[in-house]
């Protein structure tokens, strides 16, 4: 007897010790619950079609099995002979249909309430484009872009890959606990999809359409998710981050971006009134084009083939200035190639423009003062 | 219906001899062995696209494939391997043992037969010279999603769009042979209820592509008008509508994805009663089933859309459809199951592919159910949860009831028995590598990893490296059945006509290797005999 109770405990202590760090690995193998009654509401739906699918799967695996054993030619030489069997038939088709029926009313329910986009709180316009977010809140008119942050030399390995490797931005989506959140996703050239897993909200942002999504938050902290649909060769970069922060928190936040917006106007009139010199601009010119321009036009100004021109001795870049401007401004029409007069100051598109002027043998002298940039608006 | 090779004057010169009996000939095996060979060889390319994917993914970072790259590679695997390994594939056995199985002297249209067949390496090459090309290859998916693929796709595109309506082509042609031969040319006696069950799959699949081949036909033309012509079906800035794009393509896509099952379940119902020594359990449910999954087939396709926005309605109407597959896809795999009930079963190479088929089919079955349920797609939608769904029902389900077929049927084609041991060790590698590839997919899914991307973030990573292994050990298990292949073509114990004991139907009633002409004199088929 003892030897048996020591075999059982021993035995016990194993399954624990194996068994801990397993469940950790399950929690890790299941979709995540998420922060918010619908995640977790979706989350059970995701269950139910599990477990059902984990039993039928058993009886069926099972009876393939046994018959496989039980059934081998060695154990059973004389097969039997029955080839269909009415009752047997129907059984088994009517028996899945009371399954599926059972399945699709509390996935109607919720379904239901998912697309019940009615009484918000609030309304964030999301506009996607290639290879960004950009995010304005209607209620107070405050609106930014939404870069990914991780440097490129991480990318290409290197330097080592932080904790947030491709879901780091430099400009959070910023976002109150316990209000009802109503998104709306459009988008600029492609068809782009907004999700965060956390809030179970996956959202189509379709050139000439305006989809809806909502979420109410219980939590604050810091959530990310990432672009769902193929939208080019930077479809992998383009994180999304949100910071959810209490009511209070946020409405200090609106406060603070409005008297922000008001700095920055009076930023953009100082830098117009100023006339800027080139070794003042080439820096700045630099951060910029390192940030948006090189990931196609590359950082030593060689592009990448004709879909990407090189900036180095091109044409544009070499020419006038007014098509300089107006390239870069405005972009190219059906390229990749996007208008950046909405998504940059006129200082940084001032700067760009110089710093492109006169780098990679590029050596027009050329500087472009904001007020130019301001004047071609 | 003399195949042109006779024709060909023996004083020529040997090789000239050669193309010219290949490049023309009208006879139903010989194109057969075509397309199973061009099917082969498309899908050693479209693999080692599927390896560049797979090195990418092995670690975080870029290493080995630009982003751009990438994607062309991405869009290349996905086309050729549906359009090019797994359709004509299926084409090929359809020529070879329809005309075998209902006491046909060959297809009723041969001419066509070899138009169709040559056809397709024109259109590969087109697709395939588009890598080559100043912009790169495509790169929008093998769902071309417009606008990426008509207003930002490259210019490579426009070969893509003439490839596209090649394969299409085609496949119409080989459709309409196939309908007509079984229609016209069953032996005297073979009524449609006793019809074997792969040419009564194979009877469905040819009307879905008849169906739905126009329509794709009809999507890559508008794209064409999109890019050149000046219409805007799909571009919104000039009025268009980009999701319609998607309700056309799925139109065509969701029975697409049957035409590259429904022949794989006929497969599995030829040979499981063989190696069971059991007649298949209820061939009446078999084919309403599959009638049933056909007709289904066409109204699911809103399932793929449903986070563009569609009304709830629509996402109600398209989740209940689609979980009504369900249904008869269920009823084949209980009759499977019953089938080897109390049979005396052996376990063959082709009996242990047609076994793991029926399994691994039905795990991508349970999470296309999962995949239906519209509130958990929100989450599942576009992440590799889906590209572990596919994969499951398009390797172990497509793929390995092809292997299964080439086991089963390729004694009959050359009159060789393969070597039993390495078909096992083939088997046996392929189901482990093909699971450790793929299921690991459903947990890097589930924890949010999106499809398509070439880089990810390091909470995916363990995974993704599995994957990879697994990926390079299903690649060269594939190089060991082309050995295998090879190596029964050229010696192997004689084949008896009835190569398997428990085999039933026609296509064992001729000698082993088939010869060039078959049931010149029709067979007749007795009374009260089925299927």
């Amino acid at each position: 007897m003892t030897s048996y109770a020591g075999g059982l405990k021993s035995g016990l202590t194993f399954l624990i010790l194996w068994g801990l760090p397993h469940l950790a690995l399950a929690a890790k193998l299941d979709m995540r619950p998420g922060v918010t009654d619908m995640s977790v509401r979706i989350q059970q739906i995701h269950h139910m079609g599990l477990w059902v699918c984990v039993v039928v799967g058993v009886i069926v695996f099972g009876a393939m099995f046994y018959t496989m054993f039980a059934h081998r030619s060695s154990r059973n030489p004389t097969p039997a002979t029955f080839s269909h069997s009415t009752p047997v038939e129907f059984v088994w088709t009517l028996i899945p249909v009371l399954i599926l029926v059972g399945m699709a009313v509390p996935a109607t329910i919720t379904l239901r309430d998912i697309e019940d986009n009615t009484d918000s709180d609030m309304t964030v316009l999301i506009t996607a484009s290639q290879w960004k977010w950009h995010y304005k809140y209607l209620d107070s008119g405050i609106s930014y872009y939404s870069n990914i942050a991780t440097p490129e030399e991480q990318i290409y390995n290197l330097e080592p890959k932080d904790e947030h490797y491709l879901l780091d931005v430099d400009n959070y989506l910023v976002l109150p606990t316990n209000r009802k959140i109503r998104f709306l996703t459009t988008a600029d050239d492609v068809i782009h999809s907004w999700w965060v897993p956390d809030f179970a909200v996956k959202q189509d942002a379709i050139p000439g359409f305006i989809n809806e999504a909502w979420t109410e938050i219980p939590e604050p902290g810091i959530y990310r998710g990432q672009c769902t649909e193929l939208c080019g060769k930077g479809h992998a970069y383009m994180p999304i981050v949100v910071e959810v922060r209490p009511e209070a928190e946020f409405d200090k936040w609106i406060e603070d971006q409005l008297l922000a917006a008001n700095l920055a106007g009076e930023a953009a009139v100082a830098a117009r009134a100023k006339t800027w010199t080139l070794e003042e601009l080439v820096p700045q010119g630099e951060a910029v084009f390192v940030k948006h321009c090189a990931t196609c036009h590359q950082r030593d100004g060689m592009g990448q083939g004709s879909k990407y021109p090189a900036l180095a001795g091109s044409a544009i870049t070499t020419g006038s200035i007014p098509d300089h401007l107006d390239r870069v401004m405005n972009g190219k029409a059906n390229t990749e190639m996007q208008a950046w007069a909405p998504q940059l100051s006129d200082l940084d598109i001032a700067a760009v423009i110089t710093y492109e002027r006169n780098t990679w043998g590029n050596d027009t002298g050329d500087v472009i003062q904001p007020v130019t940039v301001y004047e071609e608006r | 219906m003399v195949a042109h090779a006779e024709a060909v004057p023996k004083s020529r010169h040997p090789l000239l001899a050669f193309a010219a009996r290949w490049l023309f000939t009208t006879n139903h095996k010989e194109i057969g062995t075509l397309y199973l060979w061009l099917s082969f060889l498309l899908f050693f390319i479209a693999g080692a696209m599927a390896m560049v994917i797979r090195l990418e993914l092995f670690e975080p970072g870029i290493q080995f494939a630009q982003p751009e790259f990438y994607n062309q590679v991405l869009t290349l695997h996905g086309l050729i391997m549906v359009f090019g390994a797994v359709m004509p594939a299926f084409v090929g056995l359809a020529n070879w043992m329809i005309p075998l199985m209902i006491g046909a002297p060959d297809m009723a249209l041969p001419r066509m037969n070899n138009f169709s067949f040559w056809i397709l390496p024109f259109a590969f090459t087109l697709l395939l010279s588009s890598l080559f090309m100043e912009g790169g290859a495509p790169n929008f998916g093998w769902t071309f999603y417009a606008p990426l693929s008509t207003t930002y796709g490259p210019p490579s595109t426009d070969f893509f769009i003439l490839g596209v309506h090649l394969m299409g082509i085609s496949s119409i042609m080989g459709a309409i042979n196939i309908i007509v031969t079984i229609v016209n040319l069953r032996a005297p006696g073979m009524t449609w209820m006793k019809m074997p069950l792969f040419v009564w799959t194979w009877l469905i699949t040819a009307f879905l592509l008849i169906m739905v081949m126009p329509v794709l036909a009809g999507v890559v033309t508008m794209m064409l008008t999109d890019r050149h012509f000046g219409t805007s079906f799909f571009n919104a800035a000039g009025g268009g509508d980009p999701v319609l794009f998607q309700h056309i393509f799925w139109f065509f896509g969701h029975p697409e994805v049957y035409i590259m099952i429904l022949p794989g379940f006929g497969i599995a119902s030829q040979i499981i009663p063989t190696f069971s020594r059991k007649k298949l359990f209820g061939y009446h449910s078999m084919v309403y089933a599959t009638a049933a999954i056909a007709f289904l087939s066409f109204i699911v396709w809103g399932h793929h859309m449903f986070t563009t926005g569609m009304p709830f309605v629509a996402e109600m109407f398209f989740m209940i459809a689609t979980m009504l597959i369900a249904v008869p896809t269920g009823v084949k795999v209980f009759n499977w199951v019953a089938t080897m009930w109390r049979g005396s079963i052996t376990f063959e190479t082709p009996m242990l592919f047609a076994i793991g088929f029926v399994m691994m089919f039905t795990i991508g079955g349970f999470s296309g159910l999962m995949l239906a349920l519209v509130p958990a797609d929100f989450q599942y939608h576009d992440t590799f949860f889906v590209v572990a769904h596919f994969h499951y029902v398009l390797y172990p389900g497509a793929i390995f009831g092809t292997m299964a077929a080439v086991y089963y049927w390729l004694p009959k084609w050359c009159g060789h028995m393969y070597d039993e041991r390495l078909g096992k060790i083939h088997f046996w590698t392929a189901t482990i590598a093909v699971n450790t590839t793929f299921f690991p997919m459903h947990f890097s899914g589930l924890a949010g990893m999106p499809r398509r991307i070439p880089d990810y973030a390091l909470q995916f990573a363990d995974f993704n490296m599995v994957s990879s292994i697994g990926a390079g050990v299903l690649g060269l298990t594939q190089v060991l059945f082309l050995f295998i292949v090879i190596k029964t073509i050229r010696a192997g114990a004689r084949a008896k006509a009835r190569v398997w004991e428990g085999a039933e139907g026609l296509e064992w009633e001729v000698p082993s290797p088939a010869p060039l002409h078959t049931w010149n004199t029709p067979p007749v088929i007795a009374e009260g005999e089925v299927h």
